[in-house]
């Protein structure tokens, strides 16, 4: 096939044209908006992952323009290739509504709903699918299945029981590092994320699984309980790493930095993925190269930690870039004085 | 059987080293990961049980990390990760074996032995446990032993008791 | 007598050797296809015999053949599904027990025709009686120059081999068993692709169930025309049914499609009616997956017509009336069952054997198991049966492979059909701890429905 051939989708009536081999998922990424069906497991960036969480399914209304003949079930659309002519229907299908309600009810059957103690709160992928396409109540009853907490090495606790077992810390282990160590043992809804005899992951790029992780079962214990991300100002910085890129996100309260990540792009996924170093060792302002402020999403809760209202956080002070990137912020709050 | 505790590393005989080379033949080159569960049934059959030394032995014969086989071995339910009695006895629990009485079986056996479900005997001679369907449904109740995975079919309380008393002298002798 | 094809010879002292299977006849089929057929032909023999598949989708076996991919320069596997774990399913460990050698003749025919110069057949683990068993018959056949190299000196090579699994039913489901076949977990892989161009190895792979393949060895001896004389519309040949539960005579039967029902629970030749004298209250036909029948549905359509033993007649009515073939695992309840309790007990099932992969079947299954448990023991309440059918609609259809459906359809069957015994399960919650609902009305006459 020529390498300029281009498949005509249309996702809830919008029209697209992608290459052979996309996605669902990604042909309506690349649409944007409201009609990009939510994804817990599926993570672009690595490899064989999708396919389990089913938040993602979607309705396929005409196969193709060759097979019009719709798919006989639902399907995951971070696992499915669109075909040319292909009609799929998300948010337009009330039958993928119901699917998707249902999937996320029995996503958070077991879970914890422990977010007021939840680092990951505020920033929880699932916090934001149950917001969107939950139920206010539960009709579970019963009692919720429950871990111990362990560390997994010095530096991350995996709290399994916020786990919604999307394999991507698996996917993570086994692409980014030479080793793996941990893995899913049991099964069913015995299954866990463990490293069966403690052992630490321990390589230079384990601080990813962190990144990865959609919710708040892999945490950073250099950031536990030390703020809430909201009340956290993201910032944009590199540094001239040896290991990784080096580019990440600095998490500031005051003139601390109180985290480092790696950079996530709006659908929550990493840019590139950094060593620990860069993560977990080097935490203070000169370290690092200030970009400006990171881009957060208007309906993230972050955003409601503007830049510059009337406070500014110190960083920004006595940072050119910082003040010339919130310049017209600055000007506005100087008009309000 | 042999019994092995928990920190002990673990050595294959040459016996069992060269029935692991006899069943990795069977696959092609390079996929050495396939004779994973035969390996296990082979450890097992030896040992009683999978511990975790016998499944780091495992991971380094087939040349794989040791969690590819943690992630195996607590997949399966056949494999025990915990030392079981002499014998196991694994009795059906499913329904059509539930249909012809497999529950009083059960009961009874939990009498007979005086132990719980998952717990060994203070003789060590048994454990026993309920188990999914066996595929014998025709001829239940029915239960099966280790590692040949004998069976023992349309079980009565009395053939039970026969079972165990002729286990019991034939652990003696 | 109706007529047998896989289990002609099971009386046979020794059958289950090579020698005496030989002199029965055995083997010739091989011989047939090898010299006389080319593989095309023998793919092309086993789409006109019209034999669906018999490990439960019922998806013709010729056709599925035909899909098979055939890239230049890459190995193409043959691997028989011989995990039998379908709750009431027992034929394949009878077949492979008393008739190993009709097996393995099938798997050479079916290598032949796929061209497969390795074929795995992957037994269930606790069936260890039975790898050994095959693995003798395996070395019968080849000493006697059926298998390896040059086979009858046609220039064909196969080498055949057993592979125990380690206790999932999910293996039986095929792309989990070939996970498991390549020393993994049994997690069933998303599709597509499909095994027919990526599955053993990445290779292209063909999935047969036992008797499936074995059947193949009468469709080349008869001809694909006789083997499609018997039975009816696009149900052909005769077909293995693992008879348990409350019969006087459960155990494995070769019928031939088209048998009613009625014949086949009652008469003499097969089950012999009810133990004990007791009455019919429910059948589940094919495997504890398809929907359960009272009494009344399983003899008779709600047209009034006899229900047969095929694909199409226990379907008849579909899920409002109806059943599946399924595997052919056909469980009996007399009347002092109880649904509920039964209908927790196979929700159990797959609460335990769900891979836990995807999150419908993980935490569904679980869920329903809970609150089954809840009603059979007296603490259930009326929402919880609507909760319930909820529940299995929000895993039907929804998850990455069938173990989801097959955990849906036994929970909304048994509420379409026994609700009165649910409800009352609920409102004397007491009572039901101490007996049974009975026979009720189950096996009443149905009213004929004007058509």
């Amino acid at each position: 096939m020529a390498e300029d051939v281009k498949f005509k989708v249309s996702i809830d009536g919008i029209p697209v044209e992608v290459a052979p081999g996309t996605t669902i998922l990604n042909a309506a990424r690349l649409i944007g908006g409201d009609i990009v069906p939510p994804a817990m497991c599926y993570y672009s960036k690595l490899q064989g992952s999708g396919g389990k969480c089913r938040t993602c399914l979607v309705k396929v209304s005409k196969g193709s323009e060759k097979d019009p003949r719709p798919m006989p079930k639902l399907v995951a659309s971070c696992r499915t290739t669109v075909m040319d002519g292909m009609e799929v229907q998300n948010i337009t299908s009330p039958e993928v509504i119901e699917a998707r309600k249902g999937v996320v009810e029995m996503l958070l059957i077991n879970h914890p709903l422990d977010c007021p103690i939840c680092d990951q709160a505020g920033e929880c992928h699932l916090q934001d699918l149950g917001y969107e396409h939950g139920l206010a109540n539960t009709r579970y009853e019963f009692e919720r299945r429950t871990f111990d907490k362990i560390d997994i090495g010095d530096k991350v606790q995996l709290h399994m029981t916020r786990c919604i077992l999307c394999y991507r810390c698996v996917f993570v282990a086994d692409q980014l590092t030479p080793r793996r160590v941990h893995g899913v043992l049991g099964r069913g809804d015995a299954a866990e994320i463990s490293t069966y005899i403690e052992k630490a992951i321990d390589n230079e790029f384990s601080g990813n699984v962190i990144d990865v992780c959609p919710v708040g079962a892999l945490t950073d214990k250099t950031f536990r309980f030390k703020n809430r991300v909201w009340f956290t100002k993201p910032v944009e910085a590199h540094r001239d790493c040896p290991t990784c890129s080096g580019k990440v996100t600095l998490w500031y309260k005051g003139e601390e930095v109180l985290r480092v990540t790696a950079r996530k792009d709006e659908y929550g996924e990493v840019e590139e993925f950094i060593c620990n170093t860069c993560r977990f060792e080097t935490k203070s302002t000169s370290d690092w190269v200030i970009e400006g402020p990171r881009n957060v999403k208007r309906t993230s809760v972050i955003s409601l930690n503007h830049y510059a209202e009337l406070n500014p956080p110190a960083v920004v002070k006595k940072n050119l870039a910082l003040q010339e990137t919130n310049k017209e912020q600055f000007e506005r709050a100087k008009e309000l004085l | 059987m042999l019994s092995v505790k928990h920190n002990e590393p673990v050595e294959f005989t040459e016996e069992t080293l060269s029935k692991f080379a006899e069943i990795v033949a069977r696959y092609p080159e390079g996929k050495q990961k396939s004779a994973l569960l035969p390996v296990l049934h082979e450890v097992q059959a030896t040992y009683g049980w999978l511990s975790a030394p016998a499944m780091d032995s495992v991971a380094a014969y087939l040349n794989i990390e040791p969690i590819e086989v943690y992630e195996v071995a607590t997949f399966y339910t056949m494999f025990f990760l915990q030392p079981q009695g002499k014998y196991a006895l694994e009795v059906c629990r499913t329904g059509p074996c539930c249909l012809v009485g497999a529950e009083r079986i059960m009961k009874h056996i939990e009498k007979r032995l005086g132990v719980k479900e998952g717990e060994v005997t203070p003789d060590g001679l048994f454990s026993w446990r309920g188990v999914e369907c066996l595929a014998a449904c025709g001829y239940g109740p029915v239960l099966q032993i280790g590692p040949e995975y004998t069976f023992y079919e349309n079980l009565t309380e009395e053939s039970v008791d026969k079972l165990i008393e002729e286990l019991t002298e034939k652990a003696k002798s | 007598m109706a007529r047998k094809l896989l289990l002609t010879h099971i009386d046979v002292p020794g059958i289950n050797t090579f020698e005496v299977y030989r002199q029965k006849g055995g083997y010739r089929a091989v011989e047939k296809a090898l010299k006389t057929l080319t593989p095309d032909e023998v793919v092309e023999e086993v789409k006109k015999s019209g034999l669906r598949g018999r490990g439960g989708a019922g998806f013709p076996t010729g056709m599925k053949w035909s899909f098979l991919a055939k890239p230049e320069g890459v190995p193409r596997y043959l691997v028989c599904n011989a995990d039998e774990s379908e709750p009431g399913t027992f034929k394949d460990r009878y077949l492979m027990t008393h008739i190993p050698h009709a097996l393995i003749e099938g798997m050479i025919i079916a290598s032949y025709a796929l061209g497969a110069n390795t074929s795995y057949i992957y037994v269930r683990g606790e069936m260890m009686p039975q790898v050994r068993i095959l693995e003798r018959a395996i070395a019968e056949a080849k000493n006697a120059g059926f298998l390896g190299k040059n086979i009858l000196g046609r220039g064909y090579d196969l080498e055949l081999y057993v592979q125990p699994g380690g206790g999932a039913y999910i293996c039986g489901e095929e792309t989990a068993l070939l996970e498991s076949l390549e020393g993994k977990r049994g997690n069933p892989r998303i599709k597509p692709p499909f095994p027919a161009v990526s599955g053993l190895y990445n290779c292209p792979t063909v999935v047969n169930n036992v008797e499936s393949i074995a059947a193949t060895v009468p469709i080349i001896n008869e001809g694909a025309e006789e083997y499609a004389k018997i039975g009816i519309e696009r149900s052909t040949g005769t077909k293995l049914i693992s008879a348990s539960g409350n019969l006087n005579k459960p155990g494995v039967y070769e019928i031939e499609l088209g048998l009613p029902v009625e014949e086949f629970i009652y008469s003499d030749e097969y089950c012999g009616g009810i133990a004990n004298g007791k009455r019919l209250k429910a059948v589940v036909a094919g495997g504890s997956s398809v929907p359960i029948l009272p009494a009344n549905l399983i003899l008779k359509t709600l047209k009034g017509e006899s229900r047969l033993m095929t694909y199409e007649s226990l379907a008849d009515g579909g899920f409002q009336s109806g059943t599946m073939m399924g595997s052919g695992g056909f469980i009996a309840f007399d009347e002092d069952q109880c649904v509920v309790r039964n209908t927790w007990n196979f929700t159990r099932f797959y609460h335990h054997e769900s891979c836990g992969q995807c999150s419908p079947c993980r935490e569904g299954t679980g869920w329903m198991e809970k609150v089954l448990h809840r009603i059979e023991f007296g603490h259930g309440s009326f929402s919880d049966i609507d909760l319930l059918v909820d529940v299995s609609k929000k895993i039907e259809g929804n998850t990455i492979c069938p173990l989801g459906d097959a955990a849906a359809w036994p929970v909304a069957s048994a509420i379409r059909h026994f609700r009165d015994e649910f409800e009352w399960h609920i409102t004397s919650g007491q009572e039901a701890q101490r007996r049974n609902y009975g026979l009720a009305h189950y096996a009443d006459p149905l009213e004929p429905v004007a058509s």
